[in-house]
């Protein structure tokens, strides 16, 4: 009996020295935080939260209504109690933007932001690699400054100014991609997962795929285009700086081929750094991706975000930003499971 | 009589001799700084900038056209002679909108740097002095929960629950900012806390605001340095994202987010409204990640 | 004559100047012979060694000199002659083994590469588990315990000495002729810095190797070497065999190295000169050691003194012998 309690007990302190699960736990903690967080700040701050949302012209019965529905009338750590009852009941309160609750909305809008940001991943990583690898691999060279110029431009132009210039020049200059949207007039997919490019090949509709695809292009490319810039940067200067380290002349020194030098010996040790890097890029491209849903009217959370955040919509606000903390934090996870795959290392240290 | 001024001369030099040493720092940095052709670039840049956002009312051709200004014959004119960057919907010149844009950007940074580096420098300082403290613990965790969010989704999420303009964009900007000015100063002071030569001025008895600001900052100073000069552009485009998502400055202040925002609405036929302002914030992202890149460089090497 | 190097000049060219490293530095080894370089550390002992196998960092030129080896000059070598005295000729022992060691692949996976490359150029395409004979046995020869454990390791899971232990056991993958260490032992603990030491004695001799030794530790170098070369700032100071340069140095230079070691039969470093070795950016036009030197002269100072041979098997670089 007891030995069997000192196994299970051993158990789980293995379990919670494990450097993830400590992690997971660490996160949850920070989400009940960020919710913490965004509730205080909503409350503390000067005006009147219902006031805002209902805006001026609403009668002052209604307003006193909303009031009494968001509990304003009570102090802030019974507000927050209540809010944490309904999140555990699964609901998220209702939202003034499509007077649902906004856990519906949620799973209404997230697929399409979840597309986006896949998709926008698939071209960073394809683009970043190879244009790291070509840049690295012939320093000042012709193309090798060319990468780098674009690195510049891509670091300087925002997402939001990439998507107003790409949209301009491929959609309605060259007219080669579509403006706005998930799919063309006309063509529907039946919702199963909600990501229209896998339900399309699902139900077997090509030509739905294709027309989903072209839509996608403009919105990930800027979305992408920063991230591309600055982890192909970091990868050539990598690449550059290990290229000269003993351990690459040591394999020189025993004939081994430089494309296995360099594509094998040399490129994992670069790539450590990269891929760290994607935490802060993973950051930045769900942020960005509020204003990118927004220019191409992509029917995601970040615009649904967005239109709450404009109408002061404070359930939906909170509600939107703790899926995306939960999204950014479940990012950092694989990105930390792929640095250590890459890094023995970080590994045994773990 | 000899000795006695034998010492003060001995003294006067030795202060010369570390006054000497500084200039030579500086001069030696300037040096290196000057080295770098993409940093020199960068500041001049910048300065040029600073210049037009200063002088606005002088350099812009037509001031008047900054704020509210109708002159609808002139409305929707594209890039000319007299309207290098063309017309607005109101007949505004925009590269004179543009010219007052800068004025903005640059007390956005201004502004928001001054609120946000000393926050963030001082608590880090202070959590990493007082490590295993439950002063480092609130401090640091509190950081934790600001960066465990993506950026730009706090930031928005804080200007959307105030009232939207500049202020409040600013606010928003500093309220998300100074957390990552802990981190860095605190992951320093940690490291630094337990060398040699703090514990000798711990053991001579010096206080702690003396560790803090004379011992420790002034180690930490370059790496600081280098993110603030590194950050300004973020700053920009954090700014530009929330105005141009409409939480920020509300037209017809002359904010680039804000007109990039309001002239979005007329492209793609006016092609050239949005793209001016686009401009300015790339130009001014552009000088100060040039600038960053030296100055990085410059305190790499000390 | 095994190697013969003349007149080599490496210089390292940075974004704002170029670092004039060696000086037209001459050497020559003969077959079966073990040669000693000694000097400071930045003398540009491992640069040699390094153009030697044509290995430079990728600022590094060779803008003059030649390198002969068995009688075809390494520089001018198209890339399979190359590679083939890179596999299976000359091995080299990288100073710290930490470094030499790429820190994200296991041992097995970098010398079943080296194994394989090397049997290749043999004709034979080796299977894995013939990699895998050949890789124990290279380990047991170098005596590491355990050779599996050390395959299945990363660099960073074994200590210092197994470090070494398993550079050795790559550099004589490739050594067939000739083995170059550099500093083999400076990065180990005192107690296995002797093991090494005895280590490579033992292999060198066992197989027949001629050998490039190189290290300011003057006591190893005493003991393991035939004849020793004296590198100072990228120029050859001194030239004799082992006995004669210690008993009977000549250089200026030389004197004051061997007289600043404590006691020749220790592992002691070179120090207590007075000055430092010359910026490379700007280098002495004369003898480099002039700036230093306790005797020197006006012509020191304006023109680099030439080979002068003192007696049969000493050269020296010196005007005080001319």
């Amino acid at each position: 009996m007891t030995a069997e309690n000192v196994t299970t007990s051993t158990r789980l302190q293995n379990i919670l020295s494990n450097y993830y699960v400590r992690k997971i736990l660490l996160s949850i903690v920070t989400l009940f935080g960020i919710s913490i967080l965004i509730f205080t700040i909503a409350r503390v701050l000067p005006g009147d939260p219902a006031r805002l949302a209902l805006g001026p012209r609403a009668p002052e019965d209604v307003v006193e209504q909303y009031r009494k529905l968001l509990r304003l009338d009570q102090p802030i750590y019974i507000q927050y109690f209540y809010w944490l009852l309904d999140v555990f009941n699964g609901r998220f309160g209702l939202s003034l933007v499509t007077f649902r609750d906004v856990l519906t909305d949620i799973v209404e809008f997230l697929p399409a932001t979840v597309e986006l940001i896949i998709f926008t991943l698939i071209i960073d990583v394809i683009g970043a690699f190879s244009l790291g690898v070509i840049s690295g691999r012939k320093p000042n060279s012709m193309i090798d400054n060319a990468v780098r110029i674009f690195a510049y431009a891509g670091i300087a132009i925002p997402s939001f100014v990439w998507a107003i210039i790409l949209q301009l020049v491929l959609a309605n200059w060259l007219d080669i991609l579509p403006a706005y949207g998930r799919l063309s007039l006309g063509i529907e997919v039946n919702r199963i997962t909600g990501l229209i490019t896998v339900d399309s090949l699902l139900s077997g509709n090509l030509v739905a795929f294709a027309d989903a695809i072209t839509h996608l292009i403009i919105p990930s490319l800027s979305l992408a285009i920063g991230c591309i810039a600055q982890e192909a940067r970091i990868l050539r200067a990598n690449l550059i700086e290990n290229i000269n380290k003993d351990y690459i002349l040591n394999m020189y020194a025993h004939g081994i081929p430089s494309s296995i030098i360099f594509f094998k010996y040399a490129l994992k040790p670069s790539m450590i750094p990269t891929v760290t890097i994607m935490t802060l890029d993973m950051a930045s491209m769900l942020g960005n991706a509020f204003l990118v849903e927004l220019i191409f009217n992509w029917p995601g959370l970040s615009r649904y975000g967005i239109t709450a955040m404009l109408r002061k919509d404070l359930n939906a606000i909170v509600g939107v930003v703790l899926v995306i903390g939960l999204a950014y934090t479940i990012a950092s996870i694989i990105i930390d499971l792929l640095v250590s795959y890459l890094d023995p290392r970080v590994r045994y240290k773990r | 009589m000899k000795t006695l001024s034998g010492a003060t001369v001995s003294e006067v030099k030795f202060s010369e001799l570390e006054k000497k040493v500084k200039r030579e720092n500086w001069r030696r940095i300037w040096f290196r700084f000057k080295k770098s052709k993409l940093s020199v670039i960068g500041l001049s840049m910048i300065l040029i900038l600073l210049f037009m956002a200063v002088f606005a009312e002088y350099v812009a051709p037509y001031p008047s056209h900054a704020g509210l200004y109708i002159a609808f014959k002139n409305a929707y004119k594209p890039p000319s002679i007299e309207h290098i960057l063309g017309t607005d919907m109101y007949g505004r010149d925009v590269f004179s909108r543009i010219i007052f844009g800068f004025r903005y950007a640059f007390m956005m940074i201004g502004l928001v740097l001054s609120i946000v580096v000393p926050t963030g420098v001082i608590l880090g300082l202070i959590a990493g002095y007082y490590r295993g403290t439950f002063i480092e613990t609130v401090i640091v965790r509190l950081s934790d929960i600001f960066i465990s969010l993506p950026p730009l989704v706090l930031a928005l999420s804080i200007a959307s629950i105030l009232e939207p303009n500049i202020f409040n964009s600013m606010l928003a900007v500093s309220l998300m900012w100074w957390p990552w000015y802990v981190k860095l100063t605190y992951s320093m002071t940690v490291s630094l806390r337990n060398e040699p030569f703090i514990l000798a001025a711990e053991s001579q008895g010096a206080s702690t605001l003396h560790i803090l600001f004379r011992e420790l900052l002034p180690i930490e100073l370059g790496t600081i340095l280098t993110k603030v000069t590194l950050d300004a552009g973020w700053v920009i485009l954090i700014g530009a994202a929330i105005s141009f998502v409409g939480l920020g400055a509300q037209p017809p202040t002359p904010d680039l987010g804000t007109m990039v925002s309001e002239y979005s609405k007329y492209l793609p036929e006016y092609w050239w409204m949005s793209l001016g302002p686009a401009a300015g914030i790339v130009l001014i992202i552009l000088a100060f990640n040039l600038l960053g890149d030296g100055v990085r460089d410059v305190f790499a090497g000390e | 004559m095994l190697l013969e190097i003349n007149d080599l000049h490496v210089y390292y060219k940075s974004y704002w100047y170029i670092l004039k490293v060696l000086n037209g530095v001459w050497l020559r080894v003969d077959k079966g012979e073990r040669v000693g370089i000694i000097g400071e550390s930045g003398s540009g002992k491992t640069t040699l060694l390094k153009s030697i196998l044509k290995i430079l960092p990728q600022n590094g030129i060779i803008p003059r000199g030649e390198i002969r080896y068995d009688g075809k000059n390494i520089l001018k070598l198209g890339d399979n002659e190359l590679t083939k005295i890179r596999r299976k000729e000359i091995g080299i022992i990288f100073q710290d083994p930490m470094a030499a060691l790429n820190p994200v692949f296991t041992i097995k996976e970098q010398l079943y590469d080296i194994i394989k490359h090397k049997m290749m150029i043999e004709g034979h395409n080796p299977s894995s588990k013939e990699l895998h004979e050949q890789a124990v046995k290279i380990l047991n020869d170098v005596r590491l315990p355990d050779p599996e454990r050390v395959l299945k390791s990363y660099p960073f899971q074994l200590s210092g000495g197994m470090r070494q232990r398993v550079m050795i056991a790559m550099a004589l993958i490739s050594a067939e002729k000739l083995l170059l260490a550099d500093e083999p032992t400076t990065n180990l603990d005192v107690t296995i810095q002797d093991q090494i030491l005895k280590l490579i004695h033992k292999l060198v001799t066992e197989k027949n190797l001629s050998t490039i030794l190189v290290s300011h530790a003057l006591g190893m170098v005493y003991q393991m070497t035939d004849r020793v070369f004296v590198l100072y700032a990228g120029d050859i100071m001194e030239e004799a065999g082992t006995n004669e340069l210690f008993n009977h140095p000549k250089h200026p230079y030389t004197q004051l190295l061997i007289s600043s070691t404590p006691r020749l039969s220790s592992v002691g470093v070179g120090e207590g000169i007075k000055g430092k070795i010359p910026d490379y950016r700007n280098p002495p036009p004369g003898c480099r050691f002039a700036p230093r030197c306790p005797y020197v002269m006006d012509k020191c100072i304006n023109m680099k003194p030439g080979k002068i041979q003192v007696n049969r098997d000493h050269v020296v670089s010196c005007y005080l012998y001319d």
